[in-house]
């Protein structure tokens, strides 16, 4: 909160804006967890008048438009735009996050406040809606607001639209360097190392953790020395039960698998509309890496090891929040 | 001792700042510019040899003025600018190994630099968001100038295997850009109306000219090794870069594009290949932390001022969606009372 508030109403082409500093502008972010930024955020100098907030609400939307007309806005080496993504990406996922899965979190402790860190969670919902979630609890509850930088699988850069969306809210393609660049840059990367194994599991397999791959994950968190934190997702599993496949079509369409589930295709785009489960994210304690030989990320018996021990840690969890949580909606 | 660099490439705009700025170094003692046709700017101190690198003549060259750096910047992008595809395959990968066999028997010559291309790299969905220089491309090019740098690229890794005593870089250089730069995507850039493909708004990364042109001097002059890449820090996305010179999008499904892309290039209308299509869908960022490292030394442009300076001298001036914004603003100004 270091940044100075930037004086909102001359309405300037100049790129400079989003700074990285949570809570920077008085208008261009909102506050965190509710809609009532309006009264007492006046900085010194800003005129007390309740007539000026509107207007400058107007300078300010005014003021966006135009830096993203003129693409006098930043993106990094990876594509994010950290603009759109603040103003216009989350504000749409709050909405699903508040209001439709009412989501509980847990444990946002073991989220280190500054430096890299690696989620890892378990997948699940047909669609990546847990990705989304787990990204809107980082930012709106952690008190540091950070943000997540998630990894996704190829097919997502194969998609059109898709393609573009996901690198400008701040995904990048699963592969270690991407990971490792994140990770060294001090990023909050997120990983779901079931992959389409565990997205796209029969509902009668809900909460029953798929085979975690290779442990790729757990070298790029070694080589970059940051803590792995489980991530234990519950809610997700009931968002679109999946109850079949169907393979050719699937195959037809180079998807991995085409969804039946009680509502899809059979109401047609009202299918796409999720169940309103519950949901909990529980953030488990980190497992450190740093203090593990330098070879350790070429060892394969460590990685196994720790591969197997972040998967168990987050089984062991998503049994107890299941019986926890209760009826699913 | 001072240097006798011999400048490949010296009638294209990229060869001649290169020789004039070996000129004023005062490690360098002598320039000898050569190229198949005569320049058309003044080259100053340089002399000029008119060789065709695909004929012989090049080692006799080499050995009378005992050259001992080599600086090899002639690659031809487009087939337009060579006379058709096969010619253009003829200068470039025909033309280097001419030029590295005669490097290979001269002992005088001690130093090469390689002027290669990101295309190098591909553009795929399945690529990592940053490239290093240890990296594979996802799919090896196979169509056009990439193929040919790639071509070009493995006769250097053999040179170097048989003449380990040889000090050679090759610059994997990002798409130049800047005020005088023409190339198939500063020309594609530069169209009133920009097909784009549908879905999709790739990563570019750009290298400034005077950029390149310092880059490939320092590397002349010192003994550096191996692969680096080139760039402006950051990157622009495609609609960025269009929105800021005021462009109009024209957003087309890949295939139609393709399509459209191919009558254009068969009508002479366009110069657009299969793998800039791919880098349009896909991008391609590199990693130049290594170069950086290594000559101790950041580029004066960034991706985005590279462009900027493009469209200060390519654009004209005017953005008419942002013109209406301002317009919209100042009544509401003046509504407003203020």
């Amino acid at each position: 909160m270091t940044g100075t508030d930037r004086v909102v109403v001359p309405i300037t082409s100049d790129g400079e804006g989003h700074d990285g500093t949570p809570g920077g502008g008085p208008g261009g972010r909102r506050a965190h967890g509710g809609p009532g930024e309006q009264g007492g955020r006046g900085g010194p100098g800003e005129p007390p008048e309740t007539e000026a907030a509107w207007e400058r609400g107007l300078a300010t939307g005014l003021a966006l438009l135009r830096r993203r007309l003129t693409g006098a806005y930043e993106v990094d080496e990876l594509g994010f735009d950290r603009e759109l993504t603040d103003d216009l990406v989350v504000p749409a996922l709050r909405l699903l996050y508040h209001h439709w899965f009412s989501v509980r979190v847990r444990g946002l402790e073991h989220v280190p406040d500054t430096g890299g860190a690696l989620l890892v969670g378990n997948h699940a919902g047909v669609l990546p809606v847990d990705a989304l979630m787990l990204g809107v609890a980082l930012y709106d509850e952690h008190p540091e607001n950070r943000k997540l930088r998630l990894l996704g699988a190829d097919l997502v850069y194969q998609l059109p639209f898709l393609s573009h969306l996901a690198r400008k809210s701040g995904s990048t393609l699963a592969t270690p360097s991407d990971a490792e660049h994140l990770l060294r840059a001090g990023e909050i990367a997120g990983v779901f190392p079931e992959g389409f194994k565990g997205i796209g599991k029969p509902f009668a397999e809900r909460y029953r953790l798929r085979r975690f791959g290779r442990g790729g994950f757990v070298t790029s968190a070694i080589r970059a020395g940051v803590p792995i934190v489980p991530v234990a997702i519950v809610g997700a599993e009931e968002i679109y039960p999946k109850i079949a496949d169907f393979k050719p079509l699937a195959r037809m369409l180079g998807l991995p698998y085409f969804p039946i589930t009680p509502t899809f295709p059979w109401l047609g785009p009202l299918g796409l509309v999720p169940l309103p489960s519950k949901w909990i994210i529980e953030f488990g304690e980190p497992v450190r890496t740093d203090g593990l030989p330098p070879d350790a990320a070429e060892d394969p018996m460590v990685v196994f090891d720790l591969t197997d021990r972040v998967r168990g840690l987050i089984q062991t969890r998503l049994d107890h929040l299941v019986e926890e949580r209760g009826s699913a909606f | 001792m001072t240097r006798t660099v011999l400048v490949t490439g010296v009638s294209r705009y990229l060869g001649a700042r290169v020789a004039n700025t070996l000129q004023a170094d005062p490690a360098v003692g002598r320039v000898i510019g050569i190229d198949a046709v005569p320049p058309k700017r003044p080259l100053g101190r340089t002399e000029f040899v008119r060789v065709d690198l695909r004929t012989s003549g090049i080692a006799a060259l080499i050995e009378s003025a005992s050259v001992d750096t080599v600086v090899h910047l002639s690659l031809v992008a487009t087939p337009a600018g060579a006379g058709g595809r096969m010619s253009m395959k003829e200068s470039n990968v025909i033309g280097a190994m001419q030029l590295l066999g005669a490097c290979q028997r001269a002992p005088s010559v001690r130093r090469l630099v390689v002027r290669s291309t990101s295309a190098v790299y591909g553009a795929s969905p399945r690529d990592p968001g940053l490239f290093t220089e240890s990296m594979e491309p996802h799919e090896t090019p196979k169509t056009g100038y990439a193929k040919d740098a790639a071509e070009v690229e493995g006769y250097v890794r053999g040179l170097g295997r048989r003449r380990p005593d040889l000090w050679i870089a090759v610059l994997r250089f990002a798409n130049f850009m800047g005020p005088t730069v023409d190339s198939p995507l500063t020309r594609y850039l530069r169209m009133p109306v920009v097909p784009t493909v549908l879905g999709f708004d790739p990563r570019l990364q750009f290298v400034h000219e005077d950029d390149g042109v310092d880059v490939i001097r320092r590397m002349a002059t010192s003994d550096h090794t191996g692969l680096y890449n080139v760039a402006g820090h950051g990157v622009l996305l495609l609609s960025q870069c269009l929105r800021r010179a005021g462009r109009v999008e024209l957003p087309l499904p890949a295939p139609l594009l393709r399509y459209g892309g191919g009558v254009a290039r068969q009508a002479g209308l366009s110069d657009f290949s299969p793998e800039q299509l791919a880098l349009l869908a896909h991008g391609r960022v590199m990693d130049c932390g290594k170069l950086e490292r290594t000559l101790d030394w950041t580029p004066a442009h960034t991706t985005a001022e590279a462009y900027d300076d493009f469209v200060r001298t390519h654009g004209d001036g005017r953005n008419a969606p942002v013109e209406a914004l301002d317009r919209l603003t100042e009544q509401l100004r003046a509504v407003m009372g203020r």
